[in-house]
């Protein structure tokens, strides 16, 4: 049975979901949103969506996504600051260091299942942050990499100031964030995305049908790593900032809760759960100091009461 | 400069036994119920206060022996409330829970005992160098190297002699067949992390005479013991205790010759490790 690809992609919640992002700005002052509240959820939830390619549609369990975030948050900053103030140069080394990155670290984790994967891969970030958290002169070690700014796109001879105009910037990252969510979608339709989810549901069949399994993960990592880097080069340049928090372990486990919050099973659940994620942390965080036990008890009551997410909870109520 | 390099050696090894003794707790949890605990870092952070806090009453011995037991305690009110829940559900989620655990341990830590670091008095005989041209060996610290030395002997004639050890053991290659033979699993579970926790909280008392206290000081420690678990091999104890020698000895040569890259290193010889041999330097094959 042969299917388009594009099939399944214009369905009615997807149309729905476009209308909302695109029409966001018309109505989102109204409302007592701002925009670099929602400009953070759009790439937060870029990232989130690309850990759960790897995460819930290949079944493997990364908690070092972080690392290639902040890679890419770098990359771009450093870009920007030292070598061209360009913002599309910006994230395009960011894209290329996060993914070169996962590239090479990839043949070493490939073998690796289960808790074993998600302790390679949350250790090996902490090279990453050490690197960033050091190398004082270039990085600018614990207080971050600041001084650059992002710069406005020229196009065909138009100059689209995403820099000053946060409307636009919006728009510009909603670009990329369409644009990424439209590659993976058409990825997971492909024969890859068909090898992830036999990997997923039933490892040993795969490879006993002739799938090469570590090559398939070995893509669905450096593709999932590279998305994130360019989430990390975006959030770079929505806060003319690179953190080195950003690298650091315990973000990783923002990106898993914002996936698993939403509902790994779905596409669009981390975009949803980076929402929600975001909007309770800026609110917890403005009403009070300890906002860290809130966020710590908050993982504990998702794994207890919502381990399937919003969106999964929906689909299983839909099904019975 | 052999003073120097006979330094480092000596503190990374000091560093490395420390390691040593949180993965080995580390390594007991996972290896018997497959959970990976984040909130370690909580527990050791917590009996390091603990033995401050009641210090001024027991004095150092009374706390370097209550502390780590009172820790434990928690241990083993923790896991029948929230640990249990996990066991048999996807790796995922054990790591999200504890993950969450360790946040609200080091909130509270901050809430309760302040932001600022905290001495832990280590007795004065303990405090003197051992002579002036070893000036860096304190009593303290070769104190602390037998301290460990003793909690792992220890560990590994309780898990070679007694029939809790026997158990352990045993549920560890395969728990459904021990609990049709009758053991009580539930319970071994329970004893088990316990076990795990009190090593975490000894480690903390310990690490707190040497290093003072801070809300962060468990959250530090753990990436490297979970380096040196997979570094050591996962499912192997002796191969997590060499581990955590082995890379707290590598960083503190590391310091000598190129100190900012001391934490680094850790992870390059996890990697080595990695491309070499996959499961671990004493590692079993397939316990992947």
């Amino acid at each position: 049975m042969k299917q388009s690809p594009l099939r399944g992609i214009l369905k009615p919640h997807i149309v729905v979901i476009w209308i909302f992002l695109l029409s966001l700005p018309v109505w989102l002052i109204a409302i007592g949103g701002y925009y670099s509240l929602v400009t953070q959820v759009l790439i937060l939830g870029l990232a989130a969506t690309a850990l759960n390619f790897l995460l819930g549609f290949t079944g493997v369990l990364s908690f070092g996504h972080a690392a290639y975030f902040g890679l890419g948050a770098y990359g771009c900053g450093l870009t920007i600051k030292y070598l061209l103030p360009s913002s599309s140069l910006g994230i395009l080394v960011g894209v290329l260091v996060g993914t070169v990155a996962a590239a090479i670290i990839g043949p070493l984790i490939v073998r690796l299942r289960g808790v074993y994967f998600a302790m390679v891969t949350i250790a090996f970030g902490q090279v990453f942050y050490f690197i960033a958290f050091r190398w004082n002169t270039v990085t600018g070690g614990d207080d971050g990499l600041g001084g650059f700014e992002r710069q406005p796109i020229q196009l065909a001879g138009f100059s689209i100031d995403i820099a000053h105009n946060q409307m636009l910037f919006y728009y510009f990252v909603l670009l990329f964030f369409g644009l990424a969510a439209g590659a993976m979608g058409i990825l997971l339709r492909s024969p890859l995305g068909r090898a992830q989810l036999a990997i997923r549901e039933n490892e040993r069949r795969a490879r006993f049908l002739g799938l090469a399994i570590e090559r398939h993960i070995w893509l669905a990592w450096v593709i999932s790593c590279g998305f994130t880097s360019l989430a990390g080069a975006l959030y770079a340049l929505l806060n003319n900032f690179a953190d080195p928090r950003l690298l650091y372990w315990s973000f990783s486990g923002d990106l898993v809760i914002m996936t698993v919050l939403g509902g790994m099973r779905s596409f669009w659940g981390p975009l949803l759960g980076a929402a929600l994620f975001v909007v309770l942390r800026d609110t917890i965080s403005s009403h009070t100091e300890n906002w860290m036990s809130f966020i710590g008890l908050f993982f504990v009551l998702v794994v207890l009461f919502f381990p399937r997410g919003i969106l999964g909870m929906l689909q299983r109520k839909k099904g019975a | 400069m052999t003073q120097l390099i006979l330094f480092n050696v000596f503190n990374g090894l000091i560093i490395g036994a420390f390691y040593a003794l949180m993965a080995l707790g580390l390594s007991l949890i996972l290896n018997l119920s497959g959970v990976i605990n984040f909130s370690h870092g909580g527990f050791l952070t917590l009996g390091g206060y603990l033995a401050f806090t009641i210090e001024p009453w027991v004095g150092f011995w009374g706390a370097l022996l209550i502390a780590p037991v009172l820790t434990a305690i928690l241990g083993c009110v923790i896991e029948p409330l929230l640990i249990r829940r996990l066991y048999g559900r996807d790796p995922l989620y054990s790591l999200l829970l504890t993950f969450g655990l360790a946040f609200m341990f080091e909130d509270l830590t901050r809430l309760i005992w302040g932001a600022q670091g905290l001495p832990l008095t280590v007795p004065a005989a303990l405090a003197q160098p051992l002579s002036p041209t070893l000036f860096f060996l304190t009593g303290y610290r070769l104190f602390m190297v037998a301290v460990v030395a003793a909690a792992v002997i220890a560990l590994f004639l309780v898990l070679r002699y007694t029939r809790l050890g026997l158990r352990i053991r045993a549920g560890t290659f395969d728990l459904e067949t021990v609990s049709v033979l009758g053991v009580n699993i539930r319970v071994l579970r329970l004893m088990n992390f316990g076990l795990g926790i009190y090593l975490a909280g000894l480690a903390g008392v310990l690490a707190a005479g040497m290093l003072g206290l801070l809300p962060t000081l468990g959250s530090s420690l753990i990436m490297p013991s979970f380096v040196a678990i997979i570094v050591g091999g996962l499912g192997s104890l002796p191969g997590t205790l060499l581990g955590g020698l082995l890379i707290g000895t590598a960083s503190g040569l590391t310091t000598v010759f190129f100190p900012s890259a001391s934490e680094a290193v850790i992870y390059v010889i996890m990697g080595l490790v990695l491309m070499i041999r996959p499961r671990g330097l004493l590692g079993e094959e397939g316990r992947l």
